[in-house]
């Protein structure tokens, strides 16, 4: 019998199933019914639902760079960011096995050299004991390597949408990705600011090239 | 705000405090690993940990899921306590401004809590709904509070803690409560007069000469182990324990039969008129047909006669399948749940008599009363509606002296145990009632 990690209530699994080497939800069917897959045509950047696949608005905007796309996962509805808020503000670590599964099909998927947690701040780190990016690769029993590191800065969560697209460079190169694809798995996708500076950086590593994966995607 | 006032009774971690004082501190780890399993000193949580490489010490921690929302508790987290002095309470702490007079059965109540107070005693005071308990702490609160004491009323929910905040604030007005609940201003306010949700009892450590329980009978509390510990962390070691409640669980009532347990029992209501008593009746599969025949008819024989009612469901999804059917007798007939959005304002739509019916789950069991009403319970067989239950919401008719009796229907697909226990005891209370002349007839 297994608890769901949300609710405490008891997450079902078919009895034959565990025959097959199935293992146990984490989550209970009633939690797990309120994260909504997306689907559906999207921006082929940024993975943003839209009518009719093609790039969105804001990714044309963008202009050229390394980074080649986003996929991500999830809708951000309130399921979701009270998920993530307890992962992430929390503490709550062990959330994120919950999409241990999705995050290892999805780095198969993405066929990349090298993946790379996206760093927090020294002070952030020490406030919040584990950084939330590095938590979702090691749950999915992948490794990742250290390429750049980050600067001390401010709270990226309680700035505008405008003063977070014309955010300042803190991520710096530490190591080495010459000539490499670089996977970079964070939590959330909203601007798309951060993910372009930290594949700036990337490539200042020597990287060739940048997707990233989220487990939600927030903003409309 | 001085050290001693901000940090007394208190046991906290890093993230809850500014500063720390460069004196009359002690600290202890915040989890606890007996033979390497870990026990989580603020909750007593044995079984729900995860752990995880920690950037703060570099260690690999373990962390206590179990009272994470009040902030995390790491292996690596200390819990801090006041040990100087304690701050000076009001010259006036403990003046009385209540001006009511007690029944007989609150006076002999009144007087046995006062007792335990001074003596540092447990006690209970099992009070029928509508007997006025709260009133009976008023003279034991005083001289606690009068002779340099600290008091805590704690419940299980909030709506609780915030019904009683200014009934107390009022009566002693010298000495202001602390309000603490989850997101209450007054986080951080010093008072010796703290009301708290038993959840926020988790923050103290050997803080109260006096805790009062109340509803002690009520969900979480009675499930909730944890916070039975949170109890007894609270108060001091030498303290008195006070519990309030309208139906202990059936543990406690024989202890108190057989004189095993401190308590005073007050069996009548304030108003001197006996307890309604509940009725039942057969109405087949309500789960099938979610509105049985025979209570349809007698909703609306009743709401016909421009009776109010209040109408118990088991679970939400056959209450909601069941309000448009009742709907057709009057549309202005509601339903309310435990995470309703509008439960507020549905139950202040129901007490302004906006509302001819309202269909609810056992969230307004308790605490709620509105005057004049009808009770009935549809299902009252199934296992939520335990004998302390059905007695509650029995409890909520008859409550106005303008309204004393009331009719209250348990009706059943097959009538359990705790549908003729309850019944006893409501039969029970009465004939203790007349018997000591607390009923009028
Ligand atoms: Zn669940
Ligand atoms: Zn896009
Ligand atoms: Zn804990
Ligand atoms: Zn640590």
């Amino acid at each position: 019998m297994k608890l769901c990690l949300l609710c405490e209530n008891e997450t079902e699994i078919e009895s034959w199933l565990p025959f097959f080497g199935a293992k146990a939800p984490r989550l209970c069917p009633k939690c797990l019914e309120k994260l909504v897959k997306i689907t559906g045509p999207s921006c082929r950047l940024c993975s943003r639902p839209m009518e009719e696949s093609g790039i969105c608005s804001d990714c044309e905007g963008w202009g050229e760079s390394v980074f080649v796309s986003n996929q991500s996962l999830y809708v951000y509805n309130e399921a979701m960011q009270s998920i993530i808020a307890r992962f992430k503000y929390r503490g709550d670590y062990v959330l994120a096995s919950i999409f241990a599964d999705d995050v290892r099909r999805m780095t198969l998927a993405a066929a990349c050299d090298l993946i790379c947690a996206v760093p927090l701040p020294p002070t952030r780190l020490a406030e919040r004991r584990f950084n939330q990016s590095e938590a979702l690769i090691e749950a999915a029993g992948l490794a990742h390597v250290s390429l750049i590191s980050r600067s001390e800065s401010d709270k990226q969560s309680k700035k505008s949408r405008m003063e977070r697209v014309n955010a300042t460079q803190t991520f710096y190169p530490i190591g080495d990705a010459a000539g490499k694809s670089v996977l970079v798995i964070d939590d959330i996708y909203t601007t798309g600011a951060t993910i372009r500076l930290v594949a700036k950086a990337l490539m200042e590593a020597g990287a060739s090239s940048v997707k990233s994966i989220t487990i939600a995607r927030s903003g409309s | 705000m001085t050290h001693a006032s901000f940090f007394a009774g208190r046991e906290l971690i890093d993230e809850e405090f500014k500063t720390l004082p460069d004196e009359h501190i002690a600290t202890r780890p915040a989890i606890h690993f007996d033979g390497g399993q870990p026990r989580c000193n603020r909750c007593n949580n044995t079984t729900n940990f995860a752990s995880h490489p920690c950037a703060r010490c570099g260690n690999i921690c373990t962390y206590c899921r179990n009272c994470i929302e009040m902030g995390k508790i790491s292996s690596c987290t200390t819990l801090y306590t006041w040990i100087g002095p304690p701050p000076e309470h009001h010259e006036n702490a403990g003046t009385l401004h209540w001006t009511g007079t007690l029944s007989a059965g609150q006076k002999t109540a009144s007087s046995n809590v006062e007792r335990a107070i001074c003596h540092s005693s447990e006690h209970l005071v099992w009070a029928v709904a509508g007997a006025g308990k709260t009133e009976v702490l008023f003279q034991g609160i005083a001289s606690a509070l009068f002779a340099g004491k600290r008091v805590c009323i704690a419940a299980p929910r909030s709506d609780v803690v915030r019904e009683l905040a200014p009934r107390l604030t009022t009566v002693f007005p010298d000495t202001p409560p602390a309000v603490l609940y989850g997101g209450s201003p007054d986080r951080n306010t010093y008072s010796p007069l703290v009301i708290a949700t038993t959840h926020q009892l988790y923050r103290f450590y050997h803080a109260f000469d006096v805790l009062i329980v109340d509803e002690v009978d009520a969900y979480p509390y009675t499930f909730d182990r944890s916070l039975q510990f949170a109890v007894q962390k609270a108060r001091k070691p030498e303290s008195a324990l006070i519990y309030l409640t309208a139906t202990p669980h059936a543990e406690w009532q024989s202890e108190v039969k057989k004189g095993k347990r401190e308590a005073t029992l007050i069996p009548a209501r304030y108003h001197r008129h006996p307890l309604p008593v509940p009725k039942t009746e057969w109405c087949g599969n309500w789960k099938k047909t979610n509105v049985p025949k025979n209570v349809l008819l007698w909703v609306k024989t009743k709401v016909e006669e421009g009776q109010r009612l209040l109408i118990f469901y088991s679970h939400i999804d056959t209450m909601e399948k069941a309000l448009p059917l009742f709907k057709e007798i009057d549309l202005r007939i509601e339903s309310v749940h435990a995470a309703d959005p509008l439960r507020k304002e549905k139950v202040a739509a129901m007490r302004r008599q906006e509302i001819p019916v309202l269909l609810s789950t056992t969230i307004l069991e308790r605490g709620v009363t509105f005057p004049g009403i009808d009770v009935a319970v549809i299902g009252a067989e199934d296992a939520v509606f335990t004998e302390s239950a059905l007695v509650q919401l029995a409890g909520r008719a008859g409550r106005s002296a303008d309204y004393p009796t009331g009719e209250i229907l348990f009706f059943h697909y097959g009538k359990t145990d705790a549908m003729m226990k309850a019944i006893r005891q409501i039969n029970e209370m009465n004939r203790l009632g007349i018997e000591r002349g607390l009923i009028d007839r």
